[in-house]
């Protein structure tokens, strides 16, 4: 991968926009790397849109706003309709085709419509359409190593909450199947 | 794999704090610097610390004005509609000479202003936090391990000189999570408080905290002291980074979130072939001055870069002794300048003859 | 003959005279609370805490540590202080503009914290120092700088009766109104102090000790036209008593 990668993760509040960015950031961080992780706040948060810009590199970080994205995650249709012309030419952007039915119609990025919160509903993982969109990012970017982005994830779902390491997992693994 | 954790800056703050033995946090609810209140609030008890929620940013700045006053690391953190109602005892903290230190994640203003990253208090912070002749420091980090690193200074410098200090932050970096390490127990040089009001346990003349001095030549004799404490301040503390700047005929000053995005855009100029580097004051009071003493000869421009209507510009003029041309490039409200939007400044400026 | 000393200055007084105009009562309070220090012998670990107003300047007065606060924040300041050295004895001295308007809300949130500090509450009706105002206390119709035509309560709203308003407050182990206006309201007045100053000692909480007391030069008065203006017009008023005492504020049940 290039020497920066820039994320932007983005969708309603709640769908765990913030929570796949921490978990990019702390891969990034276990890689040895430099890393950002910034997240929208306020007003919006509350049941409006919540996005996330997360920085991977190898040299100290400028500016930690991802304007431009090298990957954009898509988890609703305002964040689609709002970033779909930010990602970089050649960048990768992947949907939850679940909830955004419209196509891109950019010819010059990698898009990966993924069902993922149909996927997660089947597999009674509801909730985790973030952890599967999160595989389908690793799997098309390697944007870390599957060591780091493994620890991350265990390590970033708190202690009273190891219950649901297992789902996690589980959700990760069918992002990277897809 | 390394140790370093992830924390957001308005966490980091909190921590660094508590390890530099802060153990007196008075705070009130503001947005962006929630998290940091939260954080005392959660840690202090464990500490053996004391976190009081007070009824108002005003009875907080006084209530660290009480405890500072007894001679113990006190502190509070607000963001900028806050800071203007804690100017009044920041004010009188100056007055009776107190130090503790005032957090201000800065947000858009005037008036209620909003709740995205902004660094228009950069006046307020640097000229008048309050009333009367005074000064506080300023520090402005532009990382989330610097937030670290400067609280532990701004304790320890503001004990040595017996003057309130500010950390003077933004949303962006108070948000924002980057990898830290957290330095435990930063600071042990802890000077003497003879001044202190904790009980003269009848065994010295009682000490008196005061900022009221009804002869005039008293007050003015009291405050040119004062100042000449400053001028050492300025002597002696000054602190800024450099980025570049080696060959660099155009000059961005930018401090906190706006530093970091004139070092990627610095970056992209460089690329294009634009002799640019990066000014970045750490103190904004004092200004480094100093920093700009080669600089004002060998570079051709100055551009100010930040997140406000250009509060800085003047200072740099002052600095560079108007012997340049200061231009100016910048969002307010809450917006963040991108760094093509520097970039295009630096294409403008290198342009001109 | 034998000399024999009957009369003395409290040792939590300093040399310093007193700046207060003839027939004002803050001297006999500041006496009172000087005396109560030293009958505690508590000089050497208290730290008081100066007001905006005619007592701003008694930080030259007391003997013990002193902090003056801006206007209205001495229970804030007072907060800080306790908080951070608990060991200490904190007291504010405030008067009634000072306490009851721009303080309103410091004195009523330390109340309801129930801050184990002393305030001495000195309520004279008005703002002595710049010359004479309406304060918070004011009563109706009374003539001020500022209410040339007399109080109007439909302009200028009711008077502020602080210790009924505290006394619903948990946090609150004494609110009690006094006055200085006779030898028996002189020792009632003292006697309240001590309590105030005794309960924190025993760390019951929030006392609150309210003193009527007269402005003669701003009233217009000679001193004895004060007290009697006092005796008549401010007692019926603001009824001297204890309107909360024994119960130790929540916040330091266990301790």
């Amino acid at each position: 991968m290039s020497k920066d990668f820039n994320m932007l993760f983005a969708g309603f509040g709640g769908q765990g926009v913030l929570f796949a960015g921490k978990i990019s950031a702390y891969a990034g961080l276990y890689d040895n790397k430099n890393i950002t992780w910034l997240p929208s706040y306020g007003p919006e948060m509350r049941g409006g849109t919540a996005n996330c810009s997360v920085c991977i590199s190898d040299n100290p970080i400028g500016s930690p706003c991802v304007v431009s994205p090298d990957v954009f995650i898509a988890l609703n249709l305002p964040s689609f309709e709002k970033f779909k012309n930010s990602v970089v030419s050649g960048g990768t952007m992947i949907l939850d085709s679940t909830m955004i039915s419209e196509k891109c119609d950019r010819t010059d990025i990698h898009i990966f419509y993924i069902p993922a919160s149909q996927l997660a509903t089947e597999n009674g993982l509801d909730g985790l359409a973030n952890i599967i969109l999160l595989g389908k990012m690793f799997k098309e970017t390697n944007f870390c190593t599957q060591q780091s982005l493994e620890t991350a994830l265990e390590n970033c779902i708190s202690k009273r909450k190891q219950h649901l390491l297992l789902p996690n997992k589980k959700a990760l693994q069918i992002g990277m199947d897809f | 794999m390394n140790n370093k954790v992830l924390m957001k800056g308005n966490e980091a703050l909190a921590e660094a704090a508590i390890q530099a033995g802060c153990r007196y946090f008075f705070g009130y609810p503001i947005t962006p610097q929630t998290e940091l209140a939260a954080y005392m609030a959660k840690k202090m008890p464990k500490v053996n610390g004391v976190y009081l929620q007070a009824e108002s940013e005003i009875a907080a700045a006084n209530m660290v004005l009480g405890a500072a006053g007894t001679g113990v690391r006190a502190m509070t953190s607000s963001s900028s509609p806050g800071i203007s109602l804690k100017s009044e005892a920041i004010s009188y903290m100056a007055g009776c000479d107190i130090p503790a230190l005032i957090v201000n994640v800065q947000r858009g203003g005037p008036g209620l202003g909003g709740i995205q990253p902004s660094q228009a208090d950069y006046w307020q912070a640097t000229k008048a936090t309050g009333h009367g002749d005074f000064q506080i420091l300023v520090f402005a980090p532009a990382t989330v391990q610097e937030m670290i690193d400067l609280v532990g200074l701004a304790f320890d410098k503001g004990d040595e000189y017996r003057i309130p200090a500010m950390i003077l932050a933004d949303g962006m970096l108070g948000q924002m999570m980057e990898p830290v390490t957290i330095p435990e127990h930063t600071t042990q040089h802890l000077v003497e408080k003879s001044w202190a009001c904790c009980g003269h346990q009848n065994k010295r003349k009682h000490n008196v905290l005061n900022s009221l001095f009804l002869t005039p030549s008293e007050l003015e004799k009291l405050i040119i002291e004062r100042y000449k404490r400053y001028d050492i301040i300025k002597e002696k503390e000054q602190r800024w980074e450099e980025y570049r700047l080696d060959d660099a005929d155009i000059v961005l000053v930018a401090y906190g979130a706006s530093a970091r995005v004139s070092h990627t855009a610095v970056d992209i100029a460089r690329e294009k072939g634009y002799k640019v580097g990066l000014l970045r004051p750490v103190t904004l009071w004092p200004y480094p001055t100093k920093a700009f003493t080669t600089l004002k000869e060998t570079a051709r421009a100055f551009i100010s870069v930040e997140m406000s209507m250009g509060q800085m510009v003047d200072d740099v003029r002052l600095a560079v002794e108007c012997k340049k041309p200061v231009h100016f490039v910048g969002r307010t409200g809450g917006k963040i300048p991108t760094p093509m939007e520097v970039v295009d400044k630096i294409v403008e400026v290198g342009g001109m003859d | 003959m034998e000399e024999k000393i009957v009369f003395s200055k409290p040792k939590a007084l300093t040399d310093i005279p007193f700046h207060y105009c003839s027939g004002c009562t803050h001297g006999i309070i500041h006496r009172l609370v000087a005396e109560v220090i030293d009958e505690l012998g508590c000089e050497g670990r208290t730290v008081g805490v100066s007001p905006v107003g005619c007592a701003v300047m008694n930080y030259d007065y007391f003997g013990c540590d002193m902090i003056e606060a801006a206007h209205g924040r001495a229970p804030a300041v007072a907060t800080g202080i306790k908080r951070a050295k608990p060991e200490n004895v904190v007291f504010t001295y405030q008067g009634d503009g000072d306490l009851a308007a721009i303080g309103t809300a410091e004195t009523v949130h330390a109340a309801t914290r129930g801050e184990n500090i002393t305030i001495i509450f000195v309520n004279n009706t008005i703002y002595g120092m710049t010359g004479g105002q309406m304060a918070p206390t004011s009563l109706p119709n009374q003539v001020t700088q500022t209410t040339p035509y007399g109080r109007d309560v439909n302009i200028a709203g009711y008077p502020v009766r602080i210790c009924e308003m505290l006394s619903t407050l948990d946090g609150v182990a004494l609110a009690q109104r006094t006055a200085v206006d006779c030898v028996k309201h002189v020792n009632e007045t003292k006697k309240a102090i001590k309590k105030a100053f005794q309960n924190q000692i025993d760390k019951k909480g929030f006392s609150i000790v309210e003193v009527l007391s007269t402005c003669p030069t701003n009233w217009g008065m000679n001193p004895i036209q004060a007290v009697e203006w006092l005796q008549k017009n401010m007692i019926p008023y603001y009824p001297l008593g204890v309107y909360k005492d024994g119960v130790k504020g929540d916040r330091l049940k266990n301790e």
